[in-house]
């Protein structure tokens, strides 16, 4: 008898889990590094994929996709961070207010529409103000979708902040904007950090919305891998989503780990 | 207690005075770049398909008509229900119930698990769940395929242990796209659970067994219940986002696993596209999401009382 929390099966059933969840991603990740042109027989390890994506016939393609996606995902974070640092100010440190559920609700809308609504509602606005799609239309869906995802840590953040630090600083004659800039905005870094880590990710990420509103001639990362998808799956492609699901681990370990000690000190 | 004249400016508010200006650039950026564009979605349904692949302005009922009602080949036929869309939506619900099940069914046992380890380690199983939610989707995507494919390491691994002897077919299948579908969604099953299992009160457990109840009916009559609001929430957060996927139907199923996801998607692609018919099967789409959505907020409020 192990007690109550204790259920036969239930540990298995979690290996499977993790192993489910880690067994395609370790297998595309060991095969990267396949001496071979098949994908099926194992040659050897090799980095030649890995050269490959950088002077191979296809690296000007995904060299020019790679630029756009990283600009697009630093603008879109870096902008999509400035919002909802503003607006966690004002729904956590605002008090009571008129349109604060309405407020609430609308930092989450990207949330609860299915991804593939938002594309075809951004493509027809985007077509019916005559806006060409392309890059800027991108980064302008991507920035609003970004909001929620930066909203999130900033605002958990900022709750578990007491208002007495500030209070101080204003006692002691600081201006708003100075008590703002010296004391809430070093304590809140942590979750304005990983506010941004997470929305660049979901920048980077983004497949389905990006697709509609990219136009003809324009690539991000993921477009570009889907195209070459559709041909089958080459060895390139595996270099190349090793490489990307690399940086999205070291991100969001960051994330994670900035998280945790912020939360250590007060 | 609420306090007369002025308040004082504490920390707790002090922002009360610029809430304003703070909220304005997320209202404008949502509001004019998500909130417009879903209205003008559902006036582009009522509209007339351009055939370059566009809209012209005169309203109609025709994307709505074509999506429910058939009139034969040559639409001189009596109105009939059209069951082409109508089954496609079917299978897709169908498809996303199939995969919300398979979340539950290890999703469950692995946030209980998790959620009654020691509280150091606690973190360390979480944070090996929500991180290849964060890798991108389209690499899962493209993962799973390579790993189930005929000639796939899954399938040359059987064969190698002797449990088969032909390919398994799995690629191009309902399964595969349930497969997908679970592997996307997976981890936004376990996180609503965990914070519920996390919750519960375990003396409620240690009572039921001190009245000889077994495991399994503490698990049926104790825990399910109390836990139900965060089965619930995994549900909704698996079933919502599935029911409008386009990378696992799309890269893992084919013609036969068609999904509401593609079916917008073609009305947008080159010239054969329909844009009012595609806007209306999102507004169908986007409805169907708000009641379960709205079902799910009277539950809530109604498990509050």
């Amino acid at each position: 008898m192990k007690g109550v929390r204790h259920y036969p099966g239930f540990l298995p059933l979690t290996i499977l889990c993790l192993i489910v969840l880690y067994a395609p991603l370790a297998v595309v990740a060991v095969y990267s590094f396949n001496a071979s042109t098949s994908i099926t027989q194992w040659g050897g390890f090799s980095l030649r994929w890995y050269a490959d994506v950088f002077t191979g016939a296809e690296a000007e393609r995904f060299g020019q996709a790679a630029w756009n996606s990283l600009t697009i995902a630093l603008i879109a974070a870096t902008t999509a961070t400035a919002i909802a640092t503003a607006a966690a100010l004002a729904m956590i440190r605002g008090g009571p207010f008129r349109g604060r559920q309405a407020s609430f609700a609308l930092i989450n809308l990207p949330l609860m529409v299915p991804e593939i609504v938002i594309a075809v509602a951004t493509l027809i606005f985007f077509s019916t103000i005559g806006l060409t799609t392309g890059y800027l239309t991108i980064l302008l869906a991507h920035i609003t979708f970004c909001i929620p995802f930066a909203y999130l840590p900033i605002a958990a953040r900022l709750e578990g902040i007491e208002g007495t630090y500030e209070q101080a600083a204003r006692d002691l004659y600081a201006t708003r904007a100075q008590a703002f800039r010296l004391i809430l905005l070093p304590l809140m870094m942590p979750g304005v950090i990983s506010g941004w880590l997470l929305a660049f990710i979901i920048s980077l990420d983004d497949f389905i919305i990006t697709n509609f509103v990219k136009g003809a001639g324009m690539e991000t990362l993921p477009t570009a891998i889907f195209g070459s998808v559709k041909q089958g799956i080459k060895p390139n492609i595996m270099a190349i989503s090793t490489l990307m699901l690399l940086v999205s681990v070291l991100f969001v370990t960051a994330a994670y780990l900035i998280n945790r000690k912020g939360q250590k000190t007060p | 207690m609420a306090a007369p004249g002025p308040q004082p400016q504490t920390g707790d508010a002090a922002y009360r005075g610029i809430v304003r200006p703070l909220l304005l650039p997320t209202w404008a950026v949502i509001g004019i770049l998500m909130v417009l564009p879903v209205a003008l979605m559902a006036v582009y349904s009522f509209l007339t398909k351009e055939f370059r692949g566009g809209v012209e302005w005169d309203f109609t009922l025709a994307a709505y008509d074509q999506f429910f009602v058939t009139r034969g080949l040559f639409g001189d036929e009596p109105p009939q229900i059209e069951w082409t869309y109508i089954s496609i939506f079917w299978r897709s619900i169908w498809q996303a119930a199939l995969a919300t099940l398979l979340c539950l069914l290890i999703g469950f046992p692995t946030a209980w698990f998790i959620a009654t380890r020691p509280a150091k380690t606690r973190g360390i199983w979480l944070f090996l769940i929500t991180i290849p939610y964060w890798v991108n989707l389209l690499i899962r995507t493209v993962s799973l395929r390579f790993l189930l494919r005929d000639q796939g390491p899954l399938n040359e691994g059987l064969i190698d242990l002797g449990l088969i002897s032909e390919p398994l077919q799995i690629i191009n299948t309902n399964l595969a796209v349930q497969l997908g579908l679970f592997y996307s969604y997976l981890p936004f099953m376990v996180l609503p659970i965990y914070a519920a299992v996390e919750r519960y009160n375990f003396a409620l457990s240690e009572a039921a067994a001190d009245l000889y109840a077994s495991r399994w009916a503490t698990l049926r009559e104790i825990v399910l219940p109390v836990v139900k609001p965060g089965i619930i929430a995994g549900c909704i957060l698996v079933f919502v986002p599935s029911l409008g996927a386009f990378l696992a139907p799309d890269l893992l199923g084919g013609a036969k696993t068609f999904m509401i996801g593609s079916l917008i998607d073609e009305q947008f692609k080159g010239s054969q596209g329909n844009w009012p018919f595609g806007a209306a099967v999102a507004m169908i789409l986007m409805s169907l999401v708000l009641i379960v959505l709205l079902l799910y907020a009277r539950a809530q409020t109604r498990g509050a009382r």
